[in-house]
């Protein structure tokens, strides 16, 4: 149907393209492309002649040259005979192993921080303001910084610990001494047979999996619940500690001793990793009780009520009401937390610890001079991680959705 | 009946019992300390736990509050000092050297007789701010909050006065040629708004304000960028970012939302991007890789060039956070809209974007806080921020080896910053939330 008021169909005239919202559109985008494109090409341009200029070819063969330089936390194998492209590894792993590890103890800050701060205890909630406020308002690289300062000027040195009455002593039965130079933990020596136990203890936890859908399936048929943690323990623990007894203790621990002016053995985890680690955890810890606080108050009491009124003990109102309810509202800022504290991994470098950004983006970068190539690849692989875990967040968002009919 | 029933009871109260006192333990402390302190076992270990924990701080820390040391010229003084007073081996702070450094601190190497003028710029900040935050100043002063990026641009720098008229002018062009324009038509006016001042900024506004400083030389000393440093770079830095990043995080947030799939894509592409590469990166790209973008020979300045990277930083984030703000609306705000016969820039001016930003004001505020602690990563790409210039400090020979009298003084002052500004937000949200409870 076409009422008067519809323009004429048919005879296309050029003023259109201004006028006419419907073409207007299309002018915007042409516009819109050609700036863009113009700028791209302008970009471009300029940096292949200056490149030229400088006599710079862009191609990444250096990274098969030797490195030459050492790095002091080594995950995977590395010698300074090794190539660029494996001290890059180095640093990516050495990123993800604080990403990983800062993500956990964050969040366990996090959530105890925030629950405590909503707690009926006047004292405690006033302490986790404090925390909160102070740490959240204060920049992340200062905590970095302060953190390693307390680790190497704080701490007593190795030869303190000599001696009969020593001034300080090793921690949990001498297993964990602190030093400035770093904190010695056991190691863990693996044995021959030692492959068996972790397949055991793996194979256990695909057990628990399975329990958990068997008591689950059992509950909905009939309705009787089991001990359940009690029977995941005993599957977690049980297997695994026959089979390591059995082989005759394949894993051992290396304890640090203190030998010489240094400890030897043990795992010498660096000041730089721990102040680093400290830092980044406690600071997202205070984002992620504000998150964690802001979840559970979004929570109506109403469903709290109503729990109540199903005759639900608080346990299970917890667990079954406000927890899921809560999660949807927790998890995605939680999972941008999460990249924030990966990102701001790249802070490493004001401590020297060699990630991502200490080897791939700065020995190698000054080493070899190849500006552009080193800031790319260290770019895109920022850019890899935050996509992937953005990924997984989309992927949870859609799965909890509101469902609306 | 009832006289009866009078009769059978032996004994029947005919006047009131004077109130009495409530027990001892529903009064006072001991009432608020067994509610808010001791009111279960869990929370009496928590109690508990709590006083250890502050105890444990307060025994640290007391002795460091109760020697202090306001009046030294070094480290080693300070000790000598302390001997005196207190005796060896006491634990004892040392804030002679924020005595001794503030002002390094707050204005890192700019010119110590020009002081005024930061301090001046910083006055004019604050009258600049104020008719923003608060609602019940008069309007007019809002005339001089646009014009303020200039006369702080022009009181720090220093140089001819003749450039940011030159710059201002270009807003001026722009203007009146949207003005002639839109007598055409809206979209043409809008290019020509962009276009005109862009090409004036290019090509005219240098060689005019060189002129024009030849024929009346107006200029005030100038002040070279690397003498820029401490807090001073931070405000400029937080300012600057603060001001442009909320228009850029506009229009961005509007073409992620926009159904021109180019503009769209160009507009998403931007802030996955910038979201997803660390802040220090962007840095590292404004002060190595910049000069490979440009045409061979420019050069600029790296603070201009940090205060871009900055900027685009915090409008990526901005961007998302407003498109949240977007989301959160009902459809029905945009169906009304276009229901009054609205077109797109007037429905976003009148009817969306005020909802929508006041629905994203705690994001916006705590963009602008992390922009505002973000600006001391430029101690990597050698600015002098705070926190580069205590280590310049511990490098001199006078105060080698003091850490937390410099740790703690710049952590106050960011906090006081960041701690007022979250206030504000809360303070604006109470204000200009219209739900009726």
């Amino acid at each position: 149907m076409t009422t008067e008021s519809d323009p004429a169909t048919g005879s296309f005239r050029l003023s259109q393209l201004i006028y006419d919202t419907r073409y207007r559109s299309i002018t915007i985008q042409v516009i819109a492309t050609i700036a863009f494109m113009l700028i791209a090409w302008e970009l471009i341009t300029n940096t292949v002649e200056n490149l030229a200029r400088l006599g710079k070819p862009f191609e990444f063969g250096f990274l098969w040259d030797r490195a030459g330089y050492d790095i002091n936390q080594r995950p995977i194998e590395y010698s300074n005979d090794s190539t660029h492209f494996r001290a890059w590894m180095v640093g990516l792993v050495n990123t993800l192993i604080v990403a990983v590890l800062g993500c956990i103890l964050a969040t366990i800050v996090g959530v105890i921080a925030g629950v405590l701060r909503l707690s009926k205890n006047w004292l405690t909630a006033r302490l986790m303001s404090i925390y909160v406020e102070g740490f959240r308002n204060v920049p992340v690289l200062l905590w970095i910084i302060a953190f390693f300062a307390i680790l190497t000027e704080a701490t007593p040195a190795p030869n303190t610990f000599r001696g009969e009455d020593a001034e300080n002593s090793m921690l949990f039965g001498s297993s964990v001494a602190i030093t400035n130079r770093g904190t010695y933990i056991p190691r863990m020596l693996f044995g021959e047979g030692s492959a068996l136990v972790v397949i055991v203890f793996l194979l256990s936890l695909l057990g628990i999996w399975a329990y958990n859908r068997w008591s689950h399936r059992r509950f909905e048929a009939t309705g009787q619940t089991m001990p359940n943690l009690w029977i995941r323990l005993a599957i977690l623990i049980l297997p695994t500690l026959i089979i390591y007894l059995a082989l005759g203790r394949p894993i051992g621990l290396e304890y640090p001793e203190l030998r010489g002016f240094n400890f030897q053995g043990g795992l010498q985890v660096r000041n730089s990793f721990i102040a680093l680690w400290l830092a980044l955890s406690l600071y997202t810890g205070a984002f992620i009780a504000e998150i964690v606080r802001a979840g559970i108050l979004a929570i109506s009491k109403g469903q709290t009520e109503a729990a109540y009124a199903l005759g639900l003990r608080p346990g299970r109102t917890m667990n079954l009401v406000i927890l899921p309810q809560a999660l949807r509202v927790i998890v995605p800022p939680l999972i941008s937390q999460y990249l924030n504290l990966t990102k701001n991994s790249s802070l490493a470098l004001a401590v020297g610890y060699m990630d991502l950004r200490s080897t791939l983006g700065g020995i190698t970068l000054n080493q070899t001079g190849r500006e552009l190539e080193c800031m790319l690849l260290m770019m895109a692989n920022y850019l890899v991680i935050s996509l992937i875990i953005s990924a997984a967040m989309n992927v949870y968002n859609s799965s909890v959705k509101l469902k609306e009919r | 009946m009832s006289d009866t029933h009078a009769e059978s009871v032996a004994y029947v109260r005919d006047t009131m019992l004077p109130e009495k006192e409530p027990p001892g333990r529903e009064v006072g402390a001991i009432k608020w300390m067994r509610e808010n302190l001791f009111s279960g076992w869990f929370n009496a270990i928590l109690t508990i736990v709590s006083l250890y924990v502050i105890g444990w701080i307060l025994l640290h820390l007391a002795p460091w509050f109760t020697h202090m040391v306001w009046n030294a010229g070094s480290l080693s003084e300070c000790r000598e000092i302390r001997d005196e007073l207190w005796g060896p081996d006491q634990t004892f702070s040392c804030f002679a050297v924020i005595r001794d450094r503030w002002q390094q601190l707050l204005y890192g190497f700019y010119p110590a007789e020009l002081y005024w003028r930061a301090n001046l710029a910083f006055v004019l900040f604050l009258v600049a701010i104020a008719p923003v935050l608060f609602s019940g100043l008069p309007r007019k002063m809002l005339y001089f909050s646009v014009l303020y990026p200039f006369v702080m641009f022009w009181l720090v720098w220093g140089g001819s006065i003749w450039l940011p008229l030159m710059v201002i002018a270009g807003f001026g062009l722009g203007a009146l040629a949207f003005v002639l324009a839109s007598r055409v038509n809206g979209l043409v006016a809008v290019i020509v708004a962009a276009l005109v001042p862009v090409l004036w900024w290019l090509y005219l506004a240098g060689p005019i304000a060189t002129d024009l400083q030849r024929i009346a030389p107006l200029a005030i000393q100038q002040v070279a960028s690397k003498d820029l440093g401490g807090f001073m770079i931070s405000l400029i830095l937080g300012i600057t970012g603060i001001a442009f990043s909320l228009p850029l995080g506009i229009l961005l947030a509007l073409g992620r939302q926009s159904d021109l799939f180019i503009v769209k894509g160009i507009c998403v592409g931007f802030i996955e991007f910038i979201r997803g590469v660390p802040l220090i990166t962007l840095l590292f790209v404004a002060s190595l890789l910049l000069n490979y973008f440009l045409p061979p020979g420019t050069n600029f300045d790296i603070i201009l060039r940090v205060m871009i990277m900055v900027t685009l930083f915090a409008s990526a984030y901005m961007a998302e956070v407003i498109r949240g703000g977007l989301a959160a609306l009902p459809t029905g705000q945009y169906e009304a809209a276009d229901a009054l016969g609205l077109d797109y820039w007037k429905a976003q001016r009148l009817i969306i974007m005020p909802q929508a930003l006041k629905i994203s004001i705690p994001g916006i505020v705590n963009t602008f806080i992390g922009l505002f602690k973000d600006t001391t990563l430029v101690m990597f790409i050698g600015i002098f921020d705070m926190l580069g210039l205590t280590n310049a400090i511990r490098a001199t020979t006078d105060w080698n080896g003091i850490y937390w009298e410099l740790f703690i003084f710049v952590g106050v002052v960011f906090f006081v910053f960041c701690y007022s500004m979250s206030r504000y937000s809360q303070y604006l949200e109470r204000k200009l939330n219209t739900e009726h409870r």
